[in-house]
């Protein structure tokens, strides 16, 4: 009888022993994730993902490309011609404290698309490469800066590029667009772009966060306002008094907008001109050149820069711009080309709909 | 009685290792075959050659033949992730329907009559098949997650939708492999048939969901597929990138600059990613002009399908 019944209570115990260790080895100790990337299968292309073929020639604090970096699977030809036709050098202003938490992501993601790129700061630092303007940091001498920066890519790279582009360390740009709306100009020209402001001056100005390009012309005459006195340090607020010397000078503020009178230079992010209305109180009503528009049509397709873009942000905005993309969308804007460049393949020139073709700086409004 | 104690105790820790044994046996002998098992369950978007293979004519032909019905379920609460995704990606689906568990005033939606979430998506997906004839692929969200309906039609391109198919993010819970319904997941109208024809048996795939304990709606969903012979795939591009994602691109963006500072862009996510998840109903509108408009001026894509702008749009 106890032999039974101690038989019972050892099978029973089993059981239970049994059922208890596979409940819990299966729900507890087995939930794993398998999204197994196969890289067995997979051929490690690294160098290759994302096709970024690139070659820099350091000269000095200059990164100076030798060739357009090439992304897979797109033809870049019409690009390819801008980028040898129109020669924008890119200098960045920025500071010994921000290298790392700023310049760095400039340096990964937009800057490798401009011809040349220079980045600017205080003090020198060879590893960067930082070029030393001789100056202090912080805002009220933004302007010093500047004055010393278009003097050194003046003194040392006029004869390299065509247009000279000024950036912050917190401003993304995309380089290919900016090459767009340059094409209808010419750097003989005393012509300057970037997000146009209208107040203290006649022909307006242009906001330095959002970014602004000049012609060769434009920056030679800039620096000769300076050789000759015509121009000093007025003020630390650097767009403005640039803006100031540039009207002096009787070199032009240029529209950039695109074929359709969107803004392509942005004073803010992304997320703020596509989604936020400006309190009527707020700043900017009375700042901007041309009228604002709230929504999606504030920014052109063809943006050419943004503001107050953290790391992160800067990323992202390198992925949307080159990489992330909707397979075979027929985008609804689709301007002309410029003169003198020839088209990708003929099979970019159908476009089902038949729409129709706009010149930069032609005033017809399509969407 | 401590003889009798004792033998119980014996008897459990027995049948405990016992039980260990045979699992860590049959884990090690199904090591392998579950390697093999996976490699089948990565699908890939067409590769190029593929693409090159089939005549002009028959690629345009095939961009409009391929149509998705977008099921949304929604929740009262998210007005404004509903709001977001009925002005933004809803617009690039041949049919969006939104399904709620209640009538809601502010929004048209197919109201579903309940709150529990696993009868929503079996409501939801019946009401679909029955009111979706003629669509081929059937394209489940919810409102917190950001679709790219192109890059879905180009991964399905080479998919015959009358073969069983059930795809998204796919993950595993002991021995169950189930899509993530974050990352949004597709049915081919073929698993959409079977799922809607197991929805009756009680046994398999009762209404109230597993007897045992209650799993996720996703899980009860990947449970009765698997009884009518559908399993879910995962999805990748041709570089081996997940195409459907459970984290929105801020998030892994910011991983890749954790973990490959020097490649975060490449390293991070696929050019023809079909989804993320959790972007603020603000990002999404920023994600319309990523996708849909932004881009750098001079390049083009031969690519090999031609979708067109949606009517009555301009975000787009």
């Amino acid at each position: 009888m106890a032999a039974l019944s101690s038989r019972c209570c050892f099978s029973l115990g089993f059981l239970v022993g049994t059922c208890t260790l596979y409940f819990f080895l299966t729900q507890v100790w087995f939930e794993r994730k398998f999204s197994l990337q196969l890289d067995s299968q997979v051929p490690s292309t690294a160098g290759q993902l994302g096709g970024e073929n690139q070659s820099w020639r350091v000269e000095g604090s200059a990164l100076i490309s030798l060739r357009y970096p090439h992304l897979q699977g797109k033809d870049s030809r019409v690009a390819d011609q801008l980028y040898k036709k129109v020669r924008i050098l890119c200098w960045v202003m920025t500071g010994p404290d921000n290298l790392e938490t700023k310049a760095r992501h400039v340096k990964a993601t937009w800057s490798r698309h401009c011809n040349i790129v220079i980045f600017m700061s205080s003090r020198e630092d060879p590893d960067f490469p930082t070029v030393g303007l001789g100056t202090k940091e912080g805002r009220d001498q933004l302007y010093w800066k500047t004055i010393r920066a278009f003097q050194y890519v003046e003194q040392h790279h006029s004869h390299q590029a065509d247009w000279f582009l000024k950036a912050d360390d917190d401003t993304f740009v995309v380089v290919d667009n900016l090459r767009w709306i340059l094409s209808n100009y010419t750097p003989d020209e005393p012509i300057y772009f970037g997000k146009r402001f209208k107040p203290y001056t006649k022909q307006g100005y242009m906001s330095g966060g959002a970014g602004y390009v000049l012609s060769r012309e434009a920056l030679r005459r800039f620096v000769e306002g300076f050789r000759t006195k015509a121009c000093t340090h007025t003020t630390s607020v650097e767009d403005l008094a640039l803006g100031q010397c540039l009207e002096k000078m009787g070199v032009l503020a240029g529209d950039s907008r695109d074929s359709i009178h969107r803004e392509t230079f942005h004073p803010f992010v992304p997320e703020h001109h596509l989604t936020m209305k400006f309190a009527k109180s707020f700043w900017y009503w009375n700042y901007c050149y041309y009228p604002i528009v709230e929504g999606p049509q504030c920014c052109s397709d063809l943006a050419v820069s943004f503001h107050y873009v953290d790391a992160e942000l800067m990323h992202m905005l390198e992925y949307y711009t080159y990489h992330l993309r909707a397979y075979g969308y027929q985008y609804r804007y689709q301007p002309s080309l410029p003169e003198g460049v020839e088209p990708n393949s003929a099979r970019t020139e159908h476009s089902p709909l038949g729409t129709e073709r706009d010149a930069p700086g032609n005033g017809s409004s399509k969407l | 009685m401590i003889s009798e104690g004792s033998s119980f105790i014996k008897g459990m820790l027995l049948g405990g290792l016992f039980c260990a044994v045979v699992t860590l046996l049959g884990n090690f002998n199904t090591g392998h075959q579950s390697t093999t098992d996976h490699l089948h369950h990565h699908i890939q978007v067409p590769s190029k050659e593929e693409l090159l293979k089939l005549p002009e004519p028959k690629r345009l032909e095939l961009s409009q033949s391929i149509r998705v019905y977008c099921a949304i379920l929604v929740q009262p609460r998210e007005l404004s992730y509903w709001a977001a995704v009925k002005e933004t990606w809803s617009k690039h689906c041949d049919k969006a329907e939104f399904y709620s568990p209640e009538n809601v005033k502010v929004f048209h939606s197919v109201s579903l009559d309940t709150k529990d979430k696993w009868l929503m998506l079996r409501n939801a997906l019946k009401h679909a098949y029955t009111n979706g004839k003629g669509y081929s692929w059937y394209f489940v969200a919810l409102p917190s997650t950001f679709a790219i309906i192109e890059n879905l039609k180009f991964f399905l391109l080479n998919k015959d939708p009358g073969q069983p198919f059930y795809i998204g993010h796919t993950v595993k819970s002991g021995e169950l492999e189930y899509a993530e319904l974050e990352g949004g997941l597709v049915l081919s109208v073929e698993a959409l048939r079977r799922l809607v024809g197991v929805f009756s048996d009680s046994v398999k795939c009762p209404e109230q969901g597993s007897v045992l304990w209650k799993l996720t709606e996703e899980k009860e969903l990947a449970v009765c597929l698997k009884y009518t012979g559908v399993f879910a795939e995962n999805a990748e591009d041709s570089e081996g990138k997940e195409i459907f994602n459970t984290k929105s691109v801020n998030a892994l963006i910011k991983e890749a600059l954790a973990e490959k500072p020097q490649e975060v862009v490449n390293g991070c996510c696929s050019d023809v990613a079909i989804t993320f998840h959790g972007q603020s109903p603000n990002h999404m509108q920023v994600l319309m002009y990523g996708v849909y408009r932004l881009r750098p001026y001079g390049h083009t894509f031969h690519d090999s399908l031609i979708f067109l702008p949606p009517v009555d749009s301009d975000n787009d």
